[in-house]
């Protein structure tokens, strides 16, 4: 057993996990917070994304032990008091998910490809979500919500 | 599913790496951005006994210019590697290939030594590695060696490392004025490893080709340097209409490609001359403005 401290959605948590203990059963299995999904087994289809020190991650191909020390967000975490993340609201908004299970990836890689391009094109959307795949939507109603987020976050964040 | 239980070690200098390493077991295994080490945990493919997680030792990670050539560090990640201002200025065909490796989420974990050390034939980098003749730097506890890319991969997930050994980093050779790069890669979708990828250096002075390197991904259990089309487009007229194509017909000889669900051989024999076409135009016509 191996000792982490990490902080999870705002929360410091102190663990003793098995080192073979993948990121997403810490989060799930552990903490109950059970918002990120399980879709594949084979690092493919990003339903597991989750923010590690801010940048996207597919937390099914992180052990546990190696975010000790680290900051994790996941979808619990990116609301702020009862308010959406501008990300979700435009989900929402254009209808971007049909079942849902690819939403938390979805939303955790669309707030990091804005981070690096806030005024996206649908090209560099479509780029930038490569890891996460949809079984439902066909994509365009998710790439037309991450470029309405993009303009809302522009807006309101001069 | 669960991985299989292992002892997990996190040095964080390497020198405390290389002693765990060494008194770790045969079925030890580095472990560095885990990309594609835990995926075969997960499929249960893979069963160390043992991981050692360089990921926290500070003296594998970055790029550094080193005057002639430049170093990547083991660790540096796939996409620390696409922004370093370094590598696009110096070895811009790095950037290009990876950039193309895997998806952005991928790319913050997965790491340049990572990549080359698997030695996967359907990796981006070891075919970018040999065509630019990059050294790669390794230590053991006894001590330090380099081993050239052309005698780095062995076979298929084989590479000339010994048990025990740590690949620190790489150097990648500066090329100098007149060169253009490109790397061309076919995949059925986005994320995909490469069905057949082309990675081409060409060097002209007033519109003739004067040097040629081509490296091939997926073309055989190693990644292969294609010197039948290096001898050949040597002297051509470069661009779209000159004798590339020709050049590029030599692409395919002494491959030995793979038949898997998305292509059989012959198929892959096709690809590579065609792909080695459209790389050598482009790479002649993206020549960056290099001093
Ligand atoms: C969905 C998906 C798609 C991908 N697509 C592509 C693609 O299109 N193109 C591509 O090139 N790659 C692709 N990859 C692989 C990716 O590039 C990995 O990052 C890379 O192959 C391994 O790097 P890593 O740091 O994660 O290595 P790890 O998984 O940690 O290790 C890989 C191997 O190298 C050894 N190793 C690692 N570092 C060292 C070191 N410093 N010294 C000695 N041994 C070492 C390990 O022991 C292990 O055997 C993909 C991966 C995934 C999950
Ligand atoms: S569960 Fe599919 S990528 Fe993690
Ligand atoms: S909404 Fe069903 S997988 Fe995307």
């Amino acid at each position: 057993m191996a000792r982490i401290s990490v902080e999870v959605d705002g929360i410091a948590y102190e663990d003793e996990v098995e080192p073979r203990l993948l990121l997403v059963h810490y989060l799930r299995d552990r903490l109950g917070k059970t918002g990120t999904p399980i879709g594949c087994d084979t690092t493919n289809c990003g339903a597991c994304t989750v923010l590690l020190d801010g940048r996207s991650v597919k937390s099914c191909s992180v052990l546990a032990v190696q975010v000790d020390g680290c900051d994790i967000t996941t979808i619990e975490g990116v609301s702020s008091d009862g308010v959406w993340h501008p990300v979700q609201k435009a989900f929402h908004e254009e209808h971007a998910l049909q079942c849902g299970y690819c939403t938390p990836g979805m939303v955790l890689a669309s707030i990091d490809l804005l981070k690096d391009d806030p005024d996206p094109s649908e090209e560099a959307v479509r780029q930038g979500l490569e890891g996460n795949l949809c079984r439902c939507t066909g994509y365009c109603n998710i790439v037309r919500a991450v470029r309405r987020a993009a303009q809302e976050m522009r807006v309101t964040t001069p | 599913m669960i991985p299989a239980s292992f002892d997990y070690f996190r040095p964080s200098t390497l020198d405390e790496a290389l002693e765990v390493f060494a008194g770790a077991g045969e079925e030890a295994k580095v472990l560095a951005g885990g990309q594609s080490l835990l995926p075969l945990l997960r499929l249960r493919l893979a069963y160390p006994t043992a991981m050692v997680d360089v990921g926290r030792v500070a003296e594998l990670r970055g790029v550094a210019d080193r005057g002639d050539h430049v170093h990547i560090g083991a660790t540096t990640t796939h996409d620390e590697v696409v922004r370093s201002p370094i590598v696009r200025e110096h070895c811009p065909l790095v950037a290009l290939a990876t950039a193309t490796v895997a998806d952005p989420a991928v790319r913050h974990r997965g790491t340049f030594g990572g990549s080359l050390a698997h030695a996967d034939p359907a990796g981006d980098l070891p075919a970018v590695a040999l065509a630019l003749d990059m050294v790669f730097v390794v230590r053991s506890s006894t001590g330090d060696r380099t081993i050239p890319a052309a005698d780095f991969f062995l076979d298929y997930l084989e590479s000339a490392l010994q048990p025990g050994e740590i690949l620190t980093g790489v150097r990648v050779p500066k090329l100098g004025p007149g060169w253009g790069f490109h790397y061309e890669k076919f995949h059925r979708t986005a994320q995909a490893w490469a069905t057949v990828g082309v990675a081409a250096a060409v060097r002209q002075t007033n519109g003739t080709v004067e040097e040629v390197r081509v490296g091939l991904t997926n073309m055989g259990p190693t990644p292969v340097r294609a010197a039948g089309v290096e001898a050949a487009a040597r002297g051509v007229e470069a661009g779209r209409n000159g004798s590339l194509r020709q050049a590029a017909e030599q692409a395919a000889e002494g491959t030995d490609p793979p038949a898997d669900l998305h292509a059989q051989p012959d198929y892959r024999k096709h690809l590579a001359r065609v792909l080695t076409h459209r790389a050598l135009v482009s790479a002649s016509a993206h020549r960056s403005p290099q001093t």
